[in-house]
């Protein structure tokens, strides 16, 4: 009887449509918030090298001097860590799996040139900050040296002298 | 009189193996007198890595000690060294990870009957079986974003929160799975051919399946009723299950458990989903693990250890784990003895095994 049961099931394959996907000569469908591949908005990335330092292996490099972000692809487990740790949110996971190749690559991203501007900027005004914070602590130093000798003679009197 | 002995080489290479295992068959004639099982074949030192990866990123590899079980495994070493830093997670981060658990169960269930009716050479019953997981696989890949590796459990919690109406959305799916499930049963042990290659076939008692230690549904199926779960770690203690079990002893009986194990796990789904708690996946950490523990956890295939030691450190520094097949595979060259050469794809198929988890 079982025989007849499971004949059931076959014709009713036969006649419904596929079970799978016919990729790769259609689409594949994704699931929302599969972990497919890292993608990094060069817009507004800021290099700071948060992702490198938590990426488990190590996958990804951020160089600063030459403003570009490298990843490999075959080295990335897709762990999601990096988007997750990510203080700007440049980072973020898109759908699709990461693309066959024919050897281990490495692929560079450049910051885009809004954004150099952007740290160019960023790098000038902190720099103006650093060099009046300096100023500011010379001026305080030099103030302090000057009230020195007033202060001397009213606050260390010698009270041995004043007793005798 | 006996007859001539000859030795028959089983794998490493073979069609009814996923991962490499080696058996030597000593035969008489048609009958196996004695099984000689090697294995060696897939070691990649990954406990050793412990000693190398922070004890946080240590999770990720933990998770990759198997592709079937990952989640299992990941949850294993998290469950240790929450244990060693006085943890504990929050309701919500439990009921998850006992919802996943079982999810990655039924996934690993279903496998297996697939695996199995593909040892038996139905190969329509086997697609048929693995078009239920495949639902089951996306359900995961809804939850976590990963069909195998999920990378969402972390020291402490979870890593992403899985929304309530994904999780509304199982049910349904849950109930496609089952329906599916019990027409595919109804082959698997009533069907006259499938019954002459299970019923009677690489019986096991009950006094020996405990002396040689076995695990899981190999153990369940000989009449032991032993089942980690009701040690109540994760959210097992808030769910309503019982152990199932067959007296038989025979590869009929652990089919019968496993497709059992299935209708279970999709019931205690049912419940983590209705009871789930809102809010808070994640407690945060202080400070680097200082102690040792060993936990034991029930993974698809049976019981699986954990141990975890560590003095205060970055690192840890030792990490061990002993899985359910290394334990039945002793048990398995007992029940090929005496079987026909015939017998022995299924024989070596009905413990599940799963050998880069035996071998890390």
């Amino acid at each position: 009887m079982s025989l007849v049961n499971f004949t059931k099931t076959e014709l009713k394959n036969l006649f419904s449509k596929p079970a799978t996907e016919k990729y790769p000569d259609g689409p594949a469908t994704y699931k929302e918030g599969t972990r497919g591949h890292i993608v990094n908005n060069m817009d507004a990335c800021v290099l700071c090298g948060v992702c490198q330092m938590r990426c488990p292996t190590r996958a990804i490099t951020v160089d600063r001097k030459g403003q570009t972000w490298s990843i490999r692809p075959f080295s990335c487990i897709q762990c999601r860590r990096c988007v997750d740790n990510c203080p700007k949110k440049s980072l973020s996971m898109a759908k699709e799996y990461t693309e066959p190749d024919v050897e281990k690559s490495q692929m560079d991203f450049e910051l885009s040139d809004r954004q150099k501007e952007v740290l160019a900027e960023q790098a000038r005004q902190a720099a103006e900050r650093a060099k009046a914070a300096m100023l500011a602590t010379k001026q305080k130093t030099v103030q302090a040296k000057e009230d020195k000798p007033g202060e001397k003679p009213g606050a260390d009197p010698d009270p041995g002298k004043a007793d005798k | 009189m006996a007859g001539k002995r000859s030795v028959i080489p089983f794998g490493p290479q073979h069609p009814v193996l996923p991962e490499p295992i080696h058996i030597d068959l000593i035969t008489e004639d048609e009958k196996v007198v004695e099984a000689v099982p090697s294995i060696g074949f897939v070691h990649r030192g990954l406990e050793q890595l412990v000693t190398k990866k922070d004890f946080g990123e240590m999770v990720y590899v933990a998770e990759r000690i198997c592709g079937i079980c990952s989640f299992g495994h990941g949850y294993g070493y998290v469950n240790a060294i929450e244990h060693i830093m006085d943890i504990h997670p929050t309701d919500r981060a439990r009921f998850i990870r006992t919802m996943l658990f079982e999810l990655s169960r039924m996934h690993s269930h279903i496998l297996w009957l697939g695996l199995m009716a593909d040892a038996f050479g139905f190969e329509s019953l086997f697609m048929e079986t693995w078009k239920y997981r495949e639902k089951i696989l996306d359900m995961l890949e809804a939850a976590t974003g990963g069909r195998v590796i999920f990378s969402i459990i972390r020291i402490g919690g979870l890593r992403k929160d899985v929304p309530d109406e994904v999780m509304q959305g199982f049910l349904p799916e849950l109930d496609k799975v089952v329906e599916g499930i019990k027409s595919c049963e109804k082959v698997f042990l009533s069907d006259p051919a499938v019954l002459s290659r299970l019923k009677g076939i690489g019986y096991l008692s009950k006094e020996d399946a405990i002396a040689l230690g076995c695990e899981g549904p190999f153990l369940r199926a000989s009449g032991v009723d032993t089942d980690n779960r009701m040690r109540g770690y994760a959210a097992y203690s808030s769910v309503d299950f019982d152990i199932i079990t067959s007296d038989e002893g025979d590869s009929y009986a652990r089919c019968y458990v496993r497709i059992q194990e299935i209708y279970q796990s999709a019931s205690i789904i049912r419940q983590c989903i209705e009871k789930m708690p809102k809010e808070g996946i994640y407690v945060p950490i202080k400070g680097f693990p200082n102690g040792e523990y060993m936990t034991v956890i029930e993974q698809p295939r049976g019981g699986a250890c954990y141990y975890v030691h560590s003095s205060g450190r970055k690192f840890i520094e030792r990490m061990r784990v002993r899985t359910p097949t290394f334990a039945n595979i002793p048990a398995l060259t007992k029940t090929l003895q005496g079987c026909d050469v015939a017998d022995v794809p299924i024989l070596v198929v009905t413990i599940d095994p799963c050998i880069s988890c035996t071998e890390r």
